[in-house]
């Protein structure tokens, strides 16, 4: 049975195709379309999805949409009517796009399969999948796990904001929903936005500049914007919010609290969104925690499954897995909505095909293959495309690859990383990625204003070999999606002084904290990536080659993008990127490319060829 | 007319017909700004999607 999932109409569309449980493909549309969060009908993502598995149209057996517009037209209308008559310009300004289009989304859904394939356009074909149930699915189902708790938050689906399901076998039923206005995920967001970031693409910000400030303004969000319980269950007051009315996250009294209006993204950063930065991120982190040990209480379970954008606050994730309730959380690696195309997909692929033993579909380490789920690209086809963007490049054997680039590495070279399929969610994998030297003072620096053009003040993150993790961070566990934090080991870190620790931003991040002071955050903090020789052996070999050179089975290992860029697709993406940036030396597939051989011509400005994110 | 159709099946599944009436108004009132717009344009707000 092929199942199709799509994902779309309001952020990260995204598409994934499953055979017979098993998954094939899934991407996001923005990779294709290089517009970044992309909305829009997947439709490069659906084409790509059916031609990874060399199918047609009429080989779908079942489309998956990952929520219920009606149910979210139901709150909406619910919400506006709670709240009457205050929100009507809000509702002035939402009706018409429902009206005029969002209402009709199955039509328009069958409209657009119909122009792919008329037989993906058949109306009995589409099915509609609860967005937290898809969540829940895309978490669960792919897990290693026979039963488990899987608790998902996020901003808002159609009503929930927070669920927990329990799996067994191949049953998923949620068990307890938190519902909208009262939403941890908006919480962050309302705080994201305060701090001056954007919402559903900020938070990440939000989670970085957190070590930077002391969690001062927490006892008054705990006292005043959010009630929670022993339980973890809360309710937020909405006299601080203006979301469910108004047309921005946060009102006056929200602001007369902490001491004034919001940030603009042009004003500087202070010490005051440091600190609310962390007091929001130390809430958050509590909430969790009381969710996660009260339900392990409930039900006894062991294994615990995470997803929503919530899941994504991998500082959060880690003290879950610190505190010792589960003994092991696997975390979908699309925890966002580009996620829900997969779980939509799964979530209609169990229901209609329960097995005689109530068994599901289980592997090792998990069924994600590594994240690694999307285009790939023939080394004939590389070399066709590097030729006709004007690329100047040497075609090597494979282990010449991995020794060149293992040397450019230890030699500090900025390095441009195109191999096998794509990533899907929002983390670079080891697949499409910008790699550099973690032991060098200057790598941070260079890679943040050089090549990423991005904030001075967020860290990078490390891939680490797998067997090697406990030797270099507080970590013994797989942490193959880059979503779970843990402290760099003690004996490789030193002490900042006084002086040091008033520093702030790449001032700060440049002080020497660690061997590793590339992938040191100021708290001492790395944010994980193992690496599996099962899951991607090309860049295993890699980090072991460069281990060998070095003694540090460590690299920094940052998206193949620059600021407000998706992450590169194509070889003609990264050859762009590459050109466009300071990278300075690429290896696709097994072609590999210096910039100082390159037609200069050719350069062009990429730092302002992108909206900000 | 079939949207309405499906409405009301969707609110009949969810034992909410006391919404029908007020999504009528809400549709009648929000086609009136449609048609006095022109254009479908709205803000990217969170909850609104």
């Amino acid at each position: 049975m092929l199942v199709l999932g799509i994902s779309a109409f309001y952020h990260d569309s995204a598409a994934a195709l499953i055979r017979d449980g098993q998954i094939v493909a899934a991407a996001q549309e923005e990779r294709f379309t290089r517009k970044k969060h992309d909305p829009s009908f997947p439709v490069n993502a659906i084409a790509y999805c059916l031609s990874e598995a060399k199918a047609s149209g009429e080989d779908v057996d079942r489309i998956a949409f990952y929520e219920k517009p009606f149910l979210k037209f139901e709150r909406l209308i619910e919400t506006y009517l709670a709240f009457a008559p205050s929100g009507f310009e809000s509702f002035r300004k939402a009706m018409p796009l429902w009206i005029g289009e969002k209402l009709f989304q199955r039509d328009l859904l069958l409209r657009e399969l119909s122009a792919i394939s008329p037989a993906l356009g058949e109306k009995p074909k589409l099915r509609f999948s609860e967005h937290h149930f898809s969540h829940a699915a895309s978490a669960y189902y792919p897990s290693p796990f026979q039963s488990a708790l899987v608790l998902t938050m996020d901003g808002v689906g159609e009503w929930a904001t927070t669920s927990a399901a329990i799996g067994q076998g191949d049953d998923l039923s949620i068990t307890k929903e938190i519902h909208f206005p009262h939403s941890l995920g908006l919480l962050y967001s309302a705080f994201t936005y305060y701090t001056g970031f954007k919402v559903n693409s900020g938070e990440y910000k939000v989670m970085g500049l957190a070590p930077y400030g002391e969690p001062k303004y927490a006892k008054a969000i705990f006292d005043h914007l959010i009630d929670v319980k022993p339980d973890g269950s809360f309710r937020l007051n909405l006299d601080y919010f203006s979301f469910c009315t108004g047309l921005t996250m946060t009102d006056s009294r929200f602001e007369a609290m902490f001491g004034g209006p919001a940030r603009r993204p042009d004003q500087p950063l202070e010490q005051r969104h440091m600190d609310l930065a962390a007091s929001i991120q130390a809430v958050t982190e509590e909430v969790v925690l009381r969710l996660t040990r009260s339900l392990s209480t409930q039900t006894g379970l062991r294994h615990l499954c995470l997803a929503g954008g919530v899941a994504l606050n991998c500082v959060a994730n880690g003290k879950v897995l610190r505190d010792g309730r589960f003994d092991r959380i696997f975390i979908q690696p699309a925890a966002g909505d580009a996620g829900g195309a997969l779980g939509a997909a799964l979530a209609v692929f169990y229901d209609e095909n329960r097995r005689s033993d109530g068994a599901k579909i289980v592997k090792e380490p998990d069924s994600m293959q590594g994240a690694y789920l999307g285009p790939s690209f023939e080394q004939s086809d590389i070399e066709c495309r590097l030729k006709a963007a004007g690329a100047i490049y040497s075609v090597v054997d494979d282990d010449a690859l991995i020794s060149q680039t293992a040397t450019a590495l230890a030699n500090g070279r900025a390095v441009g990383w195109h191999q096998g399929r794509m990533e899907f969610g929002p983390r670079s994998l080891g697949g499409r990625s910008i790699l550099g030297d973690p032991r060098s003072p200057t790598m941070q620096k260079a890679l943040n204003l050089k090549v990423k053009y991005r904030e001075s003040f967020r860290p990078f993150a490390p891939s680490v070999l797998r067997e090697r993790v406990a030797d270099w961070f507080e970590l013994d566990a797989d942490s193959p999606y880059m979503l779970l934090v843990a402290d760099v080991k003690s004996d490789r870190c030193r002490k900042m002084s006084a002086e040091e620790q008033a520093l702030f931003g790449i001032d700060k991040l440049n002080v020497l904290r660690s061997d590793i002071p590339a992938v040191t955050h100021v708290d001492y903090s790395a944010r994980i990536q193992t690496v599996h020789k099962e899951t991607n052996p090309r860049y295993y070999a890699l980090i072991s080659r460069f281990e060998e050179l070095t003694g540090c089975p460590v690299l920094i290992n940052t998206s193949f993008n620059v600021r407000g860029e998706p992450i590169v697709c194509t070889p003609e993406d990264a050859f762009a990127c590459f050109m466009g940036s300071e990278i300075e030396f690429l290896a696709v597939g097994n072609c590999i490319l210096h910039k100082d051989k390159q037609n200069p011509e050719l350069a062009r400005d990429y730092k302002n060829a992108f909206d900000l994110d | 007319m079939s949207i309405l159709a499906e409405l009301f099946e969707f609110l009949g599944a969810r034992k909410k017909f006391w919404l029908f009436p007020l999504l009528i108004l809400f549709l009648i009132v929000g086609g009136l700004f449609v048609l006095s717009q022109g254009s479908v344009v709205a803000p990217f707000i969170y909850t609104l999607f």
